[in-house]
């Protein structure tokens, strides 16, 4: 990487610092701060990867030791057996770890940072030091939460929603819910924090730096769904860290924000009264609701950006993506209290919050029959970024499908906190955004780092992973219906018996998949270093970045700037010279348009 | 323009704007052709104050949010509860608010001189402001402490609760004002004089009127909500 990137530097006007920790570390540069975030990402997503084998892993073997694991953790996993609370444990770091560390941070902060600049046609972020703080604060926000990990009792058992009483009494709710949970919530404060400056940061640089002839109608998808995720960004965090304060007050000031009255935890009486747990997840799940489309909006642009390029053919209905992207937007603040069916809720709200759930439907149909469209007559190259772009639709409808049960409070009541949900949300959030940053990465590396992927791998990673997450999450839709409790770790009760076997099954398409990204990962170093070297356009692609060097040199465009002539998607225009046009092309486009 | 076709209206954008924005960058060779001078060995990449105003605007979107979460939190903690006992409002709360209108009109007659070119004045004015604004600091510590000789403290009750978290909340957000007004301070004769360009003071004042407004807004709470 380092090497990439000195070969870049030198034959412009401005020029990237020299010293190590001013370049790579505590760089200004959108480009390095797009890739620290990115490997923050990577790493996060293997911690969250090995927690979730763990858990397979004791799910279906209760007993079996794992090696070094009691090194760890003493007395979460005694002799390397994790205990019911220790699987609690991996489990809120598992979820905690995907959703922020992962889903928030490569689509947007990584792929974000590194691109945006440069398919607008700027020179950097428009502000690179706010942009570094907000990295080095999310970093921050890592360090607190692994450290969860190294603390005598461990990480918190509360989950990635931590709700109260129980997250707010202290270690009378269980081990890793005095310190540990403090940790969390600090966390994630500080996460919240680093979000919405790259948030102001996001908004600022699209809305003023784009280059000559930028039109907002002309802007790639990817540039609209970043757009738009930081606008949900921006007003979704600022209400988690409002509702986290009040949470660390609650465990630390001795307020009764959310805790009631009279309660008794482990035989002791709590000291608090008249605070409502319901506040907290209002709070919460006004922020949750949005994160998901913060997860998933910069994998809708990618998809729509690589199925266009990859079936050379414009984008079906550009305008329509942009609408309904921007309505899925609007829409996710207005749903939050599906998640709350069954905490007590009149059922008039719940019938307002299933009405406009089952409107989010509406765009998100869109999107998938324009992804479609595109597709259709086109003629498709099944490279890589494409592969998973295909694979990031198919999941979005597959998730997408059984939202529309979940949305329902009568059916809701029954699926809440079985496995159904889980199946359904790490389709569509989980694995459908993975698959985007998958996508991403496959397409983005050349520029990224001046060198091709191996497209045999990645086509052996997409595969093995394509089934894999569908053998792991389709059967649990199943286990739902049947009624098996999510966060059990062990099934002892008679009616779970049964079920074991599809268990067993899962676990083992879960070692096999997760297994395969290793693949990914040596994909990934080797070609950094030992791929193909990639021309400046190897997918003939029309954005911008692909008009400049790979890697792009220090200031994008080497003291030009752009002027855009075309929209993003010019493919296979009747006439033209080439079946593509670059967005800074003057080759004038004729009928169609 | 006519080189652009098709049928989408263009914006023309950025780059001539750029050039027209006569702040000086620091150490850097203006705006053309390239963006990216000076910043200590940074190679730091510069934007003209209109971006700075649009990114202050937004910042203050997400703090409308922070405070919008809170005050909700508020309206259910206090509708739900039969526990919920009034704080009285210490009288200096008024003083306060009264030294905080004053900060922002001295800010504004610091801008004035700025525009005008009285030096003297500007440098005058923004001290004025800084003092101002942390004789506020210091009244709403008073006022805790008052509270606190009153025997209400953070975990006396849920009005309590909420009127230590309010106030502290925007106490932390004006500190942050206040830094940046110092730091304003500190530049203010080579903003002055024109070496340096005048963003901060700009971008500052936004944010210190907003933070005036909001503390009218949270007064307003504080004596009819609570």
């Amino acid at each position: 990487m380092a090497q990439a990137h000195a070969e870049a530097i030198g034959r412009h006007e401005a020029h990237a610092p020299t010293g190590f920790i001013r370049r790579y570390l505590f760089s200004l540069d959108h480009k390095v701060i797009g890739i620290q975030y990115y490997l923050l990402a990577l790493v996060s997503v293997f911690v969250g990867l090995t927690l979730s084998i763990l858990m397979r892993l004791h799910l279906v073997w209760p007993q079996v030791s794992v090696p070094l694991l009691d090194k760890l953790s003493p007395l979460g996993a005694p002799n390397g057996v994790i205990t019911p609370e220790y699987y609690l444990s991996l489990l809120t770091l598992h979820g905690t770890l995907m959703v922020f560390f992962v889903l928030t941070t490569a689509p947007q902060s990584g792929f974000g940072n590194f691109f945006l600049p440069i398919q607008i046609g700027a020179e950097d972020m428009a502000f690179p030091r706010l942009n570094m703080l907000s990295f080095w604060i999310t970093f921050s926000a890592f360090i607190v939460l692994v450290a969860t990990f190294f603390i005598q009792d461990g990480p918190p058992i509360g989950g990635w929603t931590s709700y109260p009483p129980l997250s707010a009494v202290g270690g009378a709710a269980g081990p890793g819910m005095a310190m540990g949970e403090n940790l969390w919530i600090v966390s994630i404060a500080l996460f919240c924090v680093a979000s919405m400056l790259g948030a102001i940061n996001f908004i600022a640089t699209t809305l003023d730096l784009r280059a000559r002839g930028l039109s907002l109608m002309k802007l790639p998808l990817t540039c609209w769904a970043w757009f738009l995720t930081a606008i949900l960004g921006l007003l979704s965090f600022a209400v988690l860290l409002a509702a986290g304060v009040l949470l660390l007050l609650d465990r630390v000031g001795g307020t009764s924000f959310f805790v009631p009255g009279g309660l008794i935890v482990s035989d002791k009486i709590v000291p608090h009264t008249g605070g409502s747990p319901l506040l907290w997840q209002h709070l919460f799940w006004f922020f949750g609701h949005p994160e998901v489309y913060i997860a998933i909006l910069p994998g809708m642009g990618v998809t729509s950006h690589i199925i266009s390029t990859f079936s050379r053919k414009p984008i079906f209905g550009y305008r329509a993506m942009v609408y309904a992207m921007s309505a899925i937007g609007i829409l996710g603040f207005t749903v939050w209290g599906h998640h709350m069916f069954v905490s007590g809720m009149s059922p008039y709200s719940a019938f307002a919050f299933s009405i406009l759930t089952m409107a989010i439907a509406v765009p998100s149909a869109i999107k998938t029959f324009n992804w479609i469209g595109t597709m259709i007559g086109g003629k498709i190259r099944f490279a890589p970024p494409m592969l998973f772009a295909i694979g990031f639709v198919s999941l979005f409808i597959t998730g997408g499908l059984s939202g529309i049960f979940l949305g329902q409070p009568p059916i809701d009541l029954y699926f809440h906190d079985t496995y159904f949900v889980l199946a359904h949300f790490h389709l569509i959030m989980g694995v459908a955004a993975i698959f985007g940053i998958f996508a991403a990465t496959y397409f983005w590396f050349p520029k990224m780092f001046g060198r091709m992927m191996n497209v045999t791998l990645g086509k052996i990673h997409f595969w093995i992973t394509f089934v894999g997450v569908y053998a792991i999450f389709m059967p649990m839709h199943y286990l739902g219906l049947e009624g098996n409790p999510r966060r059990y770790s062990e099934f002892i009760d008679n009616f779970l018996i049964p079920l074991i076997s599809l268990h067993r099954f899962i676990s083992i398409a879960a070692f096999i998949t997760g297994g395969a990204q290793l693949i990914f990962l040596f994909n990934l170093f080797w070609s950094m270093f030992r791929g193909a070297k990639a021309a400046d356009n190897p997918w003939e692609a029309t954005t911008l970045e692909w008009t400049i060097p790979s890697p792009p040199p220090f200031d994008n465009f080497a003291g030009k700037h752009p002027v855009i002539f075309n929209g993003p998607y010019e493919f296979s225009v009747p006439g033209a010279a080439k079946d593509f046009i670059m967005q800074n092309s003057p080759e004038t486009v004729t009928a169609g348009q | 323009m006519t080189i652009f076709m098709g049928s989408t209206t263009l914006t023309p954008t950025k780059p001539e704007q750029v050039a027209g924005i006569g702040d000086a960058g620091q150490g850097g060779g203006g705006f053309r052709p390239s963006h990216f001078g000076g910043g200590g060995g940074w190679g730091e990449f510069r934007v003209p104050e209109r971006t700075y105003r649009l990114g202050m605007w937004f910042a203050l979107t997400g703090i409308v949010m922070l405070f919008a979460a809170f005050t909700s939190a508020l309206v259910v903690r206090k509708g739900m509860s039969f526990d919920w006992v009034p704080v009285r409002v210490p009288q200096v709360l008024w003083l306060n608010t009264f030294v905080l209108i004053m900060s922002s009109a001295t800010l504004e007659l610091s801008r004035r001189s700025l525009r005008t070119g009285a030096a003297k004045e500007f440098i005058r004015w923004l001290s004025a402001t800084l003092v101002l604004g942390l004789s506020f600091l210091a009244g709403q510590l008073l006022a805790w402490r008052e509270l606190a000789s009153r025997g209400v403290y953070l975990a006396s009750n849920p009005g309590s609760s909420f009127f230590y978290v309010l106030t502290a909340a925007h106490g932390i957000h004006l500190l942050g004002g206040v830094v940046a007004l110092g730091y304003v301070v500190l530049r203010a004769r080579r903003i002055a004089f024109g070496e340096v360009r005048r963003t901060p003071v700009e971008v500052t004042a936004i944010y210190w009127h907003f933070m005036d407004a909001l503390w009218i807004y949270l007064f307003f709470v504080l004596l009819n909500w609570m």
